[in-house]
């Protein structure tokens, strides 16, 4: 019982510890990592699911007549795309947050957003600066 | 011959621009390319609805595989209304765009900036015709990676956070989505939507179905901002630049909104969501708590950016409301006032951007006296505002009457209440602004302020005329919204 759904036990540590980084974390990369986490959790969901049990690669071979289902593998190679830009872009977004704000420490960032939002309301700035 | 290939064009136009555009470096080529694309898109959808009116369905195979192996774009009236939706107020956004960008950001930047509105459009276009359950997914992550770097691009760096958080949310959102759809794939070996609402029946007691409805609820409520899960929608809209935020409002949401709808009803079944599930029992009083959180804390605000993003916040709690009643009245609020609310948000977002473009802020302090100093623009602001509010004669009017005559017909007589109490509360936001603009004396140095120019005023009226004409002509917003109504509660017409 155990050993047979060894996968989905995995799928779902991995899983419940990505989300805890993202949740836990205050650092905004490891926020990323932890979602990586999380994503690739899915990934080996989907990519177990396609195992047929005595299957073989899904490749057209004289002799065998079992075929792993190919595809969920197929539609995971679209998530991994999907993920990989959506860590270019996390990161890429919190290179930019660390120029900004010269910290990637998301509870600094609030308080300084704080500030920001105390200075508006006290005077009008009228920045027209393109950037 | 080009009437039946339309359900490709429509996606293929805007898809294939962006590329186009990205690799023009001139900013004003660019957008003309981008205007092209996107106004034969509105005739496209314009066209393909005319092909679906009256209820009829289209199914389209991608490359001629035959569903459930191919891939299928199915397209009925809800999604032709949807995708008239996106493609009309993406195009009117545009038109206005680039005065917009102007003061935003350097020239050269400015194709790359199109190029990622298109894809945005397009990927929205897609996540609504597609007949696939993966499909959603992958499209709904490109909609969502284009919104993150549509809303890193504002001005101020508190943009470049908003960006951040809404992509943790959106992110595990979309995750969540993608775990209900191998649950579904695992049960019942297919991932075509009709198919899955054959053969999903079979199975409403395995568990593993149970958890995907589950998984789904929770991923697409994220990407509807259902409260509670709006966290990351006043930032997003607040920070994104100025004619974005009106993109952003009318159609991200509203598209996910879409994709609730039709896996709700449609592929899970109206029998297994609400009979089984009892979907009802957790979005009534959610969407009724943020109908009135919301719209307090909208009345609170003074930034007005601000103000309209947290209304955006109850509006669509208005239509989980609708949706949530499951009877045809209810249905028919919340399809109509998708369409409404896109367009009247779209317009107040618009016109609040030529306001920024003059005076440089959003800040209801800066815009005092605004009325006399940008008259026409206010105007627009003011019918549009109405509109928010459901004054008669507006279109806001036409979906709040259908959504109490749904309380009403449940016999809910304090749930209608609430709802004409939250009506006043927008009243008091929008009277707000409305008091500001007109009565106050307008500070020294916005001596100089005058009306915007053409290309931004114009987009503007026409989200206010299409407020007004929505507001007398129903057959296009709650006549088709009724027909989907009855269509997707299973009652025959």
């Amino acid at each position: 019982m155990l050993t047979g759904l060894f996968n989905y036990w995995v799928v779902i540590i991995l899983m419940m510890a990505g989300l805890y980084v993202v949740m836990a974390s205050r650092h905004l990369v490891k926020k990323i990592v932890g979602l990586n986490i999380f994503q690739t959790a899915v990934f080996i969901l989907f990519i177990s699911m396609g195992k047929v049990g005595g299957g073989t690669a899904p490749i057209l071979v004289e002799g065998t007549t079992l075929y792993s289902n190919p595809l969920p593998h197929v539609l995971i190679l679209t998530a991994i795309v999907v993920g990989v830009a959506t860590t270019a872009l996390g990161l890429a977004i919190a290179v930019r947050v660390y120029e900004a704000y010269d910290s990637v420490d998301e509870e600094d960032i609030a308080a300084m957003d704080t500030e920001d939002r105390r200075q508006e309301s006290a005077v009008t700035t009228v920045t027209n600066t393109p950037s | 011959m080009i009437s039946a290939q339309l359900p490709a064009i429509v996606l293929l136009l805007t898809l294939l621009s962006a590329p186009v555009c990205s690799m023009i470096r001139n900013g004003d080529n660019a957008w003309k390319v981008a205007m092209f694309a996107v106004w034969l898109s509105v005739a496209a959808a314009i066209a393909l609805m005319a092909q679906v009116w009256g209820g009829n369905t289209i199914s389209y195979h991608m490359g001629g595989w035959a569903p459930p192996w191919g891939i299928e774009v199915r397209i009925d009236e809800l999604s032709a209304l949807v995708v008239i939706l996106i493609t009309l107020f993406g195009a009117l956004v545009i038109s206005a765009l680039r005065e917009s960008l102007r003061t935003v950001m350097r020239s050269h930047r400015h194709s790359l900036y199109y190029a990622t509105f298109l894809l945005c459009m397009s990927s929205l276009i897609g996540i609504t015709i597609t007949g696939d359950a993966f499909n959603v997914f992958v499209f709904l992550e490109i909609s969502s990676l284009s919104t993150y770097a549509l809303i890193a691009r504002g001005r101020d760096r508190r943009a470049l956070i908003a960006a951040f958080r809404y992509l943790i949310m959106g992110t595990i959102g979309a995750t969540f989505i993608l775990i209900a759809i191998g649950f579904m794939y695992m049960v019942t070996g297919t991932l075509n939507m009709a198919d899955l609402a054959v053969r999903l029946p079979e199975h409403t007691d395995n568990r593993v179905i149970q958890a995907s409805f589950a998984f789904f609820t929770v991923g697409i409520a994220l990407k509807v901002a259902v409260f509670p899960l709006h966290y990351w929608l006043p930032s997003a809209y607040t920070y994104a630049p100025k004619a974005t935020t009106a993109f952003l409002a009318a159609t991200a949401t509203k598209v996910s909104l879409y994709v609730m709808i039709r896996f709700v009803f449609d592929v899970y079944g109206v029998e297994f969501s609400f009979t089984q599930m009892k979907l009802d029992v957790l979005l009534i009083p959610m969407s009724i708590a943020g109908i009135l959180i919301a719209s307090l804390t909208a009345m609170f605000q003074s930034d007005v950016k601000r103000l309209l993003a947290w209304s955006s916040v109850a509006q669509l709690s208005y239509m989980v409301l609708g949706m949530a009643l499951l009877n045809v009245n209810g249905l028919t609020a919340s399809v109509t006032h998708m369409f409404n609310h896109a367009m009247m948000k779209a317009g107040l977002f618009l016109a609040l951007a030529a306001m920024i473009y003059r005076v440089g802020s959003s800040h209801l302090r800066d815009l005092a006296g605004i009325g006399r100093s940008m008259p026409m623009t206010t105007a627009a602001f003011v019918i549009l505002g109405a509109g928010l509010v459901g004054v008669p004669l507006t279109a806001g009017f036409v979906s709040k009457w259908y959504l109490i005559s749904a309380v009403l017909d449940k016999g809910w007589v304090w749930v209608a209440a609430l709802l004409i109490v939250s009506s006043l509360m927008a009243l008091v936001y929008v009277g707000k602004i409305v008091d500001v603009a007109y009565f106050k004396t307008a500070p020294a140095e916005h001596n100089a302020v005058k009306d915007v120019p053409v290309s931004i005023l114009v987009p503007c009226w026409a989200f206010a005329l299409l407020t007004i004409y929505f507001g007398l002509d129903t057959r296009a917003t709650a006549g088709v919204a009724d027909r989907v109504a009855q269509a997707l509660l299973g009652i025959a017409s």
